[in-house]
């Protein structure tokens, strides 16, 4: 029994990764790691060095032009009118309120704290494994954390990456979840993916976004197998739906459910309460205030 | 599944209503003989025919009788669960068995899931705390916490001190409750009854305290998101101080009734072996994690609510299999006393919620010496005198505070692992999404692969070590 005074350097090798494939779902994953190719590529220049490393874009790293506002990401619904009512309901004076869907701003260098040494790293990285670097459609900091936007073609590459460069080290995934903006919002699913580096203690989030009529995303099951019952849930619940995912069925509802609860378009269901003399209705038809 | 299978069983029921007169209910849907002569029959090893083979029924105490059925097919698909006592909830368990080793096992859950996401979308910010300390009921606390830090970091808050003491106090008191039953079914599932009834015992006591304290001695929504519900009674100090006392005289006896144990021992040690490149791998955290040899505890490495401030040591080992993560607990337990102890000598007078009266009750409501409500006093003070106060109050109950569009994410430490929290919010008063990182559901996905190929009573021991919370798991 001892406590650790400085962050141990855990390595996530292949044989867990393929351990933990055939594990949890009905079907063997594949699990094919192109290790030898990770392993014969020359490390990166330490921990802290990145900018020096050759290749590829390294020159105009401090410009990363796969950061550029792309076409806008939305992460939020357009509001009309105050107080949820519309209709002649509304005697407010608000009713003619338009308020726009919030598009989370792209950051601009300096993003400050380690993002920078970080975003570095991580666009030398993806150079050297021939990612393009508008993988990246957006890097949007906020509230102390970083998220990069993703382009769904390169999601495993980029996690793959992220994994196994020694500078980057995110051993560990620690959430994969599904977000539904509603209806009317375009590319209104988003993948949501929480990284964790235990080896350098940093936190990012990576996010795809899909549209409703083609919910595709590659899973990222053969990198991190921990996804594999959240990318079940995702699907479950939104019905993104996780190409080449090891046996995509549903974990919380029925088999032979029909729909995806947590969409915002499918009702949460429930009974009016009745009370002596009034009724009060289920939660998702009363009153909303936002 | 259920669902269905129950509508189609009634339904044929109905159909056949002179079926259902001569038998029971219970004999059409489950095809036992409930009538006066079926008792008379045989009730064990039961089978019945299906398209996948036969099926047969096994309660227990017949397992030889429906192995001389089964004859020379020696592959058995076994169903353990959802209802069964030592699947630690209603975890189902199809376990593929040659003889008594497991050659394929996999995990089948969801028998619990209840919509709390779902729910916290059309309830207000505040209003989804009471929801989320239903989830992992076991660490209801861990639970609030997480969540309230979630809208706090949305709103970019700072919480009052003494309200960060407090959260720290309690979050320890859980984790202790916590990992007291963690010991208590884990034993009981392994037959050791005197450990469950200890066990229960000590989480009886932190139960008591936590009701003293909160009000409630489980599902608290204590913690708001701002700070606390109210302040805790003022002989929390003394009262907090005969609790430490009592587990500090009864904790040894863990020791020695179950660490020293030959049987205890045995049915452990070497048993859910999960080093830790598969605890990386497959998300595990927490206890599991930290008995395979990191020592990672989200406490320590990213500190939230000052825990940087106390002293307190992560025990490690580096056994990985179901007794380092027994010991590991037992040891927790007293780092966890440790930290109340601090955490009781940190306690100052002062607020237990933010002043910004946007987030906060301007009316700072409390119960009266009749018990029920507020005084007149009161009353008339915020009805009669303060408009403004009023119209607050009236706002944030009715439609609660608005929160800035954004997403977070937020993790602690429950007794489970990693308690990750990811919060989505459009700027109004109700979350646009809240996703729950539940330490449960990620650490149950390793059953496979610490159970795979060992025997099948050791696969008890496996889930009994990982402590799953299937309310937490399935949400």
């Amino acid at each position: 029994m001892t406590e650790p005074d400085e962050p141990t350097t855990p390595t996530t090798d292949s044989s867990a990764a393929d351990a933990g494939s055939d594990g949890g779902s009905g079907t063997q994953g594949p699990a094919a790691q192109p290790d030898e190719v990770a392993e014969s590529k020359p490390q990166p220049g330490g921990t802290q060095s990145s900018a020096e490393r050759s290749g590829g874009n390294g020159g105009d790293s401090l410009e990363p032009y796969g950061a550029r506002p792309a076409e806008p990401v939305v992460a939020g619904r357009a509001r009309r009118g105050m107080f949820g009512v519309s209709g002649t309901g509304d005697t407010s004076g608000y009713g003619g309120l338009r308020l726009p869907a919030y598009v989370p701003p792209a950051a601009e260098r300096p993003y400050g704290g380690w993002f920078d040494e970080f975003v570095d790293d991580f666009l030398a990285a993806l150079d050297e494994n021939g990612i393009p670097r508008d993988a990246i459609q957006q890097i949007t900091v906020d509230r102390g954390e970083i998220t990069f936007y993703v382009r769904r073609e390169h999601l495993v590459g980029v996690c793959r990456t992220l994994r196994d460069d020694g500078a980057l080290r995110f051993e560990f995934c620690s959430s994969v979840s599904g977000v539904d903006f509603g209806e009317d919002v375009p590319q209104r699913l988003h993948s949501t993916y929480h990284l964790t580096s235990m080896t350098y203690r940093r936190r990012i989030r990576l996010e795809v976004c899909v549209d409703v009529d083609d919910p595709h995303v590659p899973s990222i099951v053969d990198v991190y197998p921990a996804a594999d019952w959240q990318e079940r849930e995702a699907w479950d619940m939104f019905g993104i739906i996780y190409d080449g995912h090891p046996g995509l069925t549903r974990i919380l509802m029925p088999d032979d459910w029909e729909g995806h609860p947590q969409r915002k378009d499918y009702p949460l269901g429930g009974i009016p309460v009745e009370y002596k003399g009034t009724e009060v209705p289920p939660p998702d038809q009363r009153r909303a205030y936002s | 599944m259920s669902n269905n299978d129950s509508a189609n069983g009634s339904g044929d029921a109905r159909a056949h209503d002179a079926t259902l007169h001569d038998k029971g209910l219970a004999d059409v849907t489950t095809g036992v003989d409930t009538s006066p002569e079926g008792s008379e029959s045989d009730p064990y090893a039961q089978y019945r025919d299906t398209t996948e083979g036969r099926v047969f029924t096994v309660t227990g105490g017949d397992w030889d009788e429906a192995m001389a059925d089964v004859g020379g097919d020696e592959r058995i698909v076994m169903n353990l669960g959802p209802q069964h006592p030592s699947t630690h909830g209603v975890l189902r368990l199809v376990v593929e068995i040659e003889g008594e080793t497991v050659t394929n096992l996999r995990t089948v859950v969801g028998y619990l899931h209840t919509g709390i996401e779902k729910n916290t979308e059309v309830r207000n910010w505040t209003q989804g705390v009471t929801f989320v300390t239903r989830m992992d009921y076991l660490a209801p606390l861990s639970n609030e916490a997480a969540y309230c830090m979630g809208v706090e970091k949305l709103l970019g808050l700072e919480i009052p001190r003494r309200a960060q003491v407090i959260r720290v106090l309690l979050l320890e008191l859980n984790r202790i409750s916590s990992h007291m039953v963690a010991l208590a079914t884990g034993g009981m599932e392994l037959g050791a009854l005197t450990a469950m009834t200890a066990g229960f015992r000590e989480r009886e006591e932190v139960l008591h305290l936590l009701e003293y304290l909160t009000g409630q001695r489980m599902n608290h929504s204590y913690i708001r998101p701002g700070g606390l519900a109210q302040d805790v009674p003022e002989d929390t100090p003394e009262k907090v101080g005969e609790f430490v006392k009592l587990m500090k005289k009864r904790l040894p006896d863990y020791d020695r009734m179950l660490t020293g144990q030959p049987i205890w021992q045995n049915r452990l040690k070497g048993v859910g072996y999960l080093p830790v490149d598969a605890c990386l791998a497959l998300g595990a955290s927490g206890p599991i994690l930290r008995a395979a040899g990191l020592g990672w505890d989200l406490r320590k490495t990213e500190p939230y609510l000052g825990y940087e401030e106390y002293d307190f040591e992560v025990p490690v080992s580096n056994d990985a299999d179901a007794f380092a993560r027994y010991v590991l607990r037992v040891e927790e337990i007293h780092q966890s006393l440790r930290i109340i102890e601090q955490a009781v000598q940190k306690l100052e007078p002062g607020p237990v919620m933010v002043s910004d009266q946007k987030i906060a009750w301007p009316a700072q409501l409390s119960v009266a010496s009749d018990g029920i409500g507020n005084s007149l006093d009161h009353v008339r003070n915020i009805m009669g005198q303060s408009m403004e106060a009023l119209i607050h109050h009236f706002k944030l109950v009715t439609e609660g505070f608005s929160v800035p569009p954004g997403q977070v994410y937020t993790a602690v430490e429950s007794p489970r692992g990693e308690l990750g929290y990811h919060m989505v919010s459009d700027g109004g008063t109700r979350p646009m999404r809240v996703h729950v990182r539940d330490p449960s559901f990620v650490n149950l996905q390793s059953m496979p692969a610490m159970s795979e190929g060992g025997m099948v009573a050791d696969v008890i021991a496996a889930v009994a070590s990982l402590d799953p919370v299937m309310g937490g798991c399935d949400r």
